[in-house]
């Protein structure tokens, strides 16, 4: 399977996705956001990081960025993109994900373990995934999902919230929200479910001896989902 | 021609940052500060003589990269 991991000036998680991809079977191109061509890959990656410095919005610049026309055509085809924390908000700048991601409720930098509750697994991000709960990583300052009530519903009754922010033993409740997000929300799907935005990283647990290993278990299924 | 925007979060849009500035203007003595919105200024100078046209060109900026719709609301001064 092959995948490409989009860069642009200020990701800072392209390399960490680059090494866990290629750890689990994927064969992974860097692809520069200057670039106009995507090379044939079945998963485009947009990775975590502070692309073009957070400014204006996070993600703002670049949703604009010359590779984006590219990574929209592939998504409409129905191509696999996930984005990753950054990777999430320049998904929602772009209009291919609905909603926005605001500063933290706290207004301040979190960067914690947590964890999500995995609501859909009839896609191939999560499809026969045999955890319900994941341990994950979160480092954010701009985490804070919103959308409004109209998108709220249509996300609700399509069953498109991909990972809720919940407690070990899978409640989601308000104790379980590090961030202010809408209905815990961590992570969404498109409509078709091809494309996955999400705050939390599984690139970051990929190491039992470093991290945690719900990450892995993450790509591994992703893997044998698109074989 | 430079023309002026505003961008300001919609009403009901959880400000954080401004509600910190509201509590620390209470903090200094401001106590008659019932609430305080923060928003963006920009100003941007289009190569353009004629200000109608001007700001049409502004407007589509505002919608497409300066102002996120969903959550922020802009006004063209």
């Amino acid at each position: 399977m092959k995948s490409a991991v989009i860069i642009f000036p200020g990701s800072n998680c392209d390399r960490d996705m680059d090494v866990a991809l290629k750890k689990f079977g994927f064969k992974n191109e860097m692809v520069w956001h200057d670039d106009e061509q995507l090379p044939k890959s079945d998963l485009i990656v947009l990775p975590g990081g502070f692309s073009y410095g957070d400014y204006l919005r996070c993600g703002s610049i670049a949703g604009k960025s010359k590779i984006i026309k590219s990574v929209i055509d592939f998504a409409k085809k129905g191509g696999l993109v996930l984005g990753i924390c950054n990777g999430f908000q320049i998904l929602t700048e772009t209009g291919l994900l609905p909603g926005v991601l605001q500063q933290n409720k706290n207004i301040e930098f979190i960067c914690k373990n947590v964890f999500v509750k995995v609501n859909n697994k009839n896609n191939k991000y999560f499809n026969s995934i045999d955890k319900d709960v994941l341990e994950l990583h979160i480092a954010h300052n701009e985490g804070n999902y919103f959308c409004s009530g109209d998108e709220l519903k249509m996300l609700e009754d399509n069953n498109l919230i991909a990972v809720s922010y919940c407690n070990e033993k899978g409640e989601v409740n308000e104790n379980s929200n590090p961030n202010g997000a809408l209905q815990n929300i961590a992570g969404i799907f498109n409509k078709e479910k091809n494309i996955l935005g999400m705050m939390p990283h599984p690139e970051r647990m990929i190491d039992k001896f470093l991290s945690g290993e719900d990450g892995s278990i993450f790509f591994k299924n992703l893997l044998n989902n698109l074989k | 021609m430079k023309i002026k925007v505003i961008v300001t979060l919609k009403n009901g849009v959880l400000d954080p940052q401004g509600k910190a500035i509201q509590q620390t203007l209470n903090g200094m003595g401001f106590s008659s500060v019932n609430g305080v919105r923060q928003g963006k200024f920009f100003e941007v100078d289009v190569n353009e003589k004629d200000e109608a046209k001007a700001k049409i060109k502004v407007e589509d900026m505002c919608k497409k990269l300066l102002a996120n719709l969903v959550i922020e609301n802009f006004e063209i001064l």
